[in-house]
């Protein structure tokens, strides 16, 4: 008792020393896949070394398919950064109508952004493949839409959507003295919209779009329901190729599953930070 | 329609003005002469914001009739552009573009919406940024600046589009004190260069100072008007005589 800060007869009021939060405190790092990977990759190795000449273990089956697996990634980055490409472009010019001064224009784009926005990302693909040709048309040149360019127009349309809404949830925020300072210097609206407004929602946009991109990147497996060579499909082929031994599921899906962490997390680290400075800047 | 010198630059008649059921104003009018400065004082919801507002048609009137330099304001066929050319404001919270730096902001206005070439513009936004003395300010951005430099730095910018008449829409109110007194000192320099000014404000010792005409307002309605010395010591109506005495 004599090394206590403070001597009582009753135990029960002394106050309990916090235990250290530190330890608790984990931030995920970078870094941090690697060490689970090779963890998932080891692990899988044992218990196999002796299961016959016929069958190569875990760990050679899974290093021998990684260069298929990594280039269907990359196909889903593709995916991704098209579908976000042209789902920004036309979201926010769906955004943009739905500030529009015209009330026609305003409820068109309204109820396009409301439609796509509420409707299932699945739906949506599965849309995009059936309804869309094989190929299409342009001044007499035929060109084909293979099923990843359908995809990626399918996942493109809730992408639009959200972007839309992004867009004009940023330029509400802005206070309207800033409307009101402009057109009292005569910028017409057009102008007030590109030099003094869109500028300054730039920023405001930047963490949301970031965030609806890792969701989508995250989405793009979704494209192996429908069959394009992406990572899930060929993982799924791999599989069956090598006999469909159970022991390969999880090691094979762990690897996607890092690939998608390794890449999306470090972009929800950046907006978490892009977030955290613009709002000390406004 | 033709104007001349000798007519009223801004003429307000019997204007009413109603937000939904709420009625702001109700049958006000006045007349502001080329070179006079003039103030509206009044409690807190009386409309002498929304009035001015009216005259760079922010707001729209739902009845009379506005003229600026002979120019129908209440009117759908209205051109705001010119109409804003010529009517300066300056607003209560400075509504600086916190993007672009205290220049940027003066001079983007008479390079994108007057055509002037970038030079002149520069040229101009200097000689302004020197003239509300914030020389050295230039480069800063208005979230660098205090809130009566900023407050400066709109003025400037109000200027440079080289407006016959500037509207000041309580542009003290959200300052601190100490830097009420160098806001206001600008504001009389342009007074005593015969800017036309009309100034919603509740500096009543300023006011007196640098107005040619007050008015007093009141749900609406302009209660009591006249020349700075008579108004202050020889208040007429019941309610200015209250307003006044609580005020000074």
């Amino acid at each position: 008792m004599n090394n206590r800060p403070y001597k009582t007869d009753m135990p029960v009021l002394l106050t309990v020393k916090p235990m250290s939060g530190d330890k608790f405190n984990f931030k995920l790092k970078l870094w941090h896949v690697f060490p689970v990977l090779l963890f998932v990759l080891f692990y899988s190795t044992f218990g196999f070394a002796d299961a016959g000449p016929a069958k190569s273990s875990v760990f050679e089956t899974l290093v021998r398919w990684m260069p298929l697996l990594l280039k269907g990634f990359l196909f889903n980055l593709l995916i991704s950064v098209l579908a976000m490409g042209v789902g920004t472009a036309v979201g926010a010019t769906l955004g943009l109508g739905q500030i529009s001064q015209s009330a026609w224009v305003r409820k068109f784009a309204w109820f396009v952004t409301q439609f796509f926005r509420n409707s299932p990302w699945l739906v949506l693909l599965f849309f995009a493949m059936f309804l869309l040709p094989f190929e299409v048309e342009i001044v007499g040149v035929k060109i084909p839409l293979p099923d990843w360019l359908k995809a990626t127009i399918g996942l493109s349309l809730p992408v639009m959507a959200n972007v839309s809404e992004i867009v004009r949830g940023a330029v509400k925020s802005l206070p309207s003295g800033q409307w009101e300072a402009a057109e009292s210097l005569a910028y017409t609206r057009t102008q007030t919209l590109w030099l003094i407004i869109l500028p300054q929602c730039v920023k405001r946009m930047l963490p949301p779009w970031m965030n609806l991109y890792s969701i989508l990147t995250m989405a793009t497996v979704l494209a192996s329901i429908v069959g394009v060579s992406e990572v899930m499909t060929l993982t799924g082929q791999v599989l069956s190729s090598e006999g469909g031994r159970p022991e390969l599921l999880a090691p094979f899906y762990s690897f996607v599953l890092l690939l998608f962490f390794a890449y999306c997390y470090p972009i929800a680290r950046f907006t978490v930070h892009l977030e955290k400075r613009f709002a000390v800047i406004s | 329609m033709t104007w001349d010198k000798t007519q009223p630059m801004v003429s307000i008649k019997n204007v009413h003005k109603a937000f939904g059921d709420l009625k702001v104003l109700k049958g006000v009018s006045l007349d502001v002469m080329k070179g006079q400065v003039i103030c509206i004082i009044g409690p807190s919801g009386s409309g002498k914001s929304t009035l001015i507002r009216c005259v760079n048609a922010l707001n729209d009137i739902q009845e009379g009739s506005i003229l600026v330099e002979g120019q129908e304001v209440n009117d759908p066929n209205l051109d705001k552009l010119e109409l804003r050319k010529k009517v300066g404001m300056v607003f209560q919270q400075y509504n600086l573009f916190p993007h672009k730096t205290a220049i940027e902001n003066v001079m983007m206005a008479p390079i994108r919406v007057l055509k002037q070439d970038k030079a002149t513009a520069e040229a101009t936004a200097r000689k302004l940024i020197k003239k509300v003395r914030l020389e050295g300010k230039e480069n800063a951005y208005p979230g660098e600046l205090s809130g009566g430099q900023q407050q400066r730095v709109a003025i400037a910018r109000s200027l440079a589009m080289n407006p016959d008449v500037i509207l000041f829409d309580e542009v003290t109110a959200a300052l601190d004190p100490e830097t009420v007194g160098e806001v206001l000192r600008t504001i009389q320099d342009l007074a005593e260069e015969g800017m036309t000014c009309i100034l919603v404000t509740h500096e009543m010792a300023f006011a007196r100072e640098v107005a040619d005409h007050i008015y007093f307002t009141d749900r609406g309605v302009i209660v009591e008007h006249g020349a700075p010395d008579t108004f202050f010591n020889n208040a007429q109506d019941e309610r200015t005589k209250l307003f006044l005495s609580q005020i000074l």
